[in-house]
Parts: C-alpha cells; sequence; structure tokens
C-alpha cells in the first residue's frame, strides 16, 4: 500500500478519535486533550501532503498551526482556571448555564 | 523498512490517543498525549520532514504539554469528572465519529494523488530560506497573534481575581 495514502488514512482514524474524546469525555482537560489530538492529525496530513507533493506549503501551514495550537492552548488553560475557580469543577456538566 | 518504520509508529500513535480518551487521571493521559505526539515526530522523521520532527517535539511536547501538565499539577485531583469518565450521550457520541470516520476514509478512497511535483527540502537550514522568503510576512503575523494570546490569557486570570 502507498505510504502516504496510509497516513492520509491515519490522519483521518486519528481525527476522528478526537472528536470521539471531544464528545464523551466529561472532563473538561481531556477535552482539550482530544482536541489536540485532532490537532495532531491536520499536522499529520499537511506533512504528508508537504512530502508527497515536495512544496513548502505544507510544511508553512504545519508551522502556523503550532502557532495557533499554542495560543490555543494558553488561552484554554486560563479558562480552565477560571471555570475551576467559579464552579470548582472540571466537569464539562458544570458549565450548563453557558448562553450563547 | 521506512514504511515498517512510520507503520510501527502509526499504530503506536493510534493506542496512545486510545489511552487518552480512555484513561481516568488527566496527568496519565497528558503523559498517553505526550508520547503519541512523539510516535508522530517519528513519522515525520521517517518521511524525511526533520524540521517537522523537531517542530513537533520542541513546540508541542516542550512548550503546549507542559503547559498542560502544569495547570494538571495545580488543579485538585478529587474532582467529579475523574469519578464518570464518560458522558451520557457515550453511544451516539460514538456512533457519530465512527460514521465521520467512515465518511472520511471513503472520501479519501481516490484521491491518492500524484507524488513529488516539486523539490523542497525539509532540512533545517533549506526549509528556514524559503520559509523567510515566501512566508516572512506571515510569520510576523504569527508572532503577532502569539502576543495576543499573552494578553488575552493574562487578561482572563487577572479579570477572575
Amino acid at each position: 500500500m502507498n505510504t502516504h495514502a496510509l497516513l492520509v488514512g491515519l490522519a483521518a482514524v486519528l481525527f476522528c478519535m478526537g472528536l470521539a474524546g471531544v464528545m464523551i469525555r466529561r472532563n473538561v482537560l481531556a477535552v482539550i486533550m482530544s482536541l489536540e489530538i485532532m490537532l495532531n492529525a491536520v499536522v499529520l496530513s499537511f506533512v504528508t501532503a508537504a512530502t508527497q507533493s515536495q512544496t513548502i506549503e505544507g510544511a508553512a501551514m504545519t508551522l502556523f498551526i503550532y502557532v495557533a495550537a499554542t495560543c490555543e492552548i494558553a488561552l484554554a488553560m486560563a479558562l480552565v482556571v477560571l471555570l475551576v475557580r467559579r464552579h470548582g469543577s472540571l466537569d464539562v456538566a458544570a458549565e450548563q448555564e453557558l448562553k450563547g | 523498512m521506512t514504511q515498517a518504520f512510520i507503520l510501527f509508529f502509526g499504530v503506536l500513535s493510534v493506542v496512545f490517543a486510545l489511552l487518552v480518551l480512555m484513561l481516568r487521571q488527566p496527568m496519565r493521559a497528558a503523559l498517553a498525549l505526550i508520547a503519541h505526539m512523539f510516535c508522530l515526530a517519528a513519522i515525520f522523521a521517517a518521511l524525511g520532514a526533520h524540521v517537522m520532527a523537531l517542530l513537533q517535539v520542541l513546540i508541542y511536547v516542550g512548550a503546549v504539554m507542559v503547559f498542560m501538565v502544569y495547570t494538571i499539577m495545580l488543579l485538585d485531583d478529587r474532582d467529579a469528572s475523574y469519578r464518570h469518565v464518560y458522558a451520557r450521550m457515550l453511544l451516539p457520541a460514538l456512533v457519530v465519529a465512527a460514521l465521520v470516520a467512515v465518511a472520511l476514509l471513503m472520501l479519501l478512497q481516490g484521491g491518492a494523488g500524484a507524488d513529488a511535483a516539486g523539490v523542497a527540502e525539509f532540512g533545517i537550514s533549506a526549509f528556514s530560506v524559503a520559509f523567510m522568503r515566501q512566508y516572512w510576512f506571515h510569520f510576523e503575523l504569527a508572532t503577532v497573534l502569539l502576543l495576543i494570546g499573552i494578553v488575552v490569557a493574562w487578561t482572563t486570570i487577572k479579570e477572575s481575581r
């Protein structure tokens, strides 16, 4: 089997595992970790595309995904600390009064 | 040999991703996620994208996950969400994720694409020169985004006091 096709399939499987984690876990930290799995799957597909086509675009996009992920995790951790201070729990079910 | 290497680390990455979904304690899940990221870095290195493998370890494992581990250490480990791991809609959520996986794999079946249209190199020096020639402005914008991220995180914590 073609290595690149195998890796794109692996990226799809990892993305769906991350999606499942976002939907099934109750702990907000585990939900964020599942989001990281989804981001990693996207990075894998970009790197696979970059090495397959031997162009720099996919690799450059990967670098920007890393920047976005770093910003996301900084903000997400601040929000986790804020939620724990307000509700005293990491359970996503405790945030049911969120509106909008 | 390379394909066997990629297959081995691909299977390992799926196993560690499963552990992230299943482990009860966030610290153990975070360690499984770090192992998952190392497996992906090994796959990038096997593909010849050494700079991506390096960035994966330095940025994701070295910065993002260390930050997450620090946050987990700050929080109380007697939380209710540690006892009840899964949400009530577990089965429908798994069905939806499986359906998305099947749809994605069916979409990908026809689109393997052609190999090697360009001649880019993914060593550190070649990639850096090509990147800064083409994407210097985007790079500057990314630094502004990072600065905004720092300010927003700081403001969020400050407002909660």
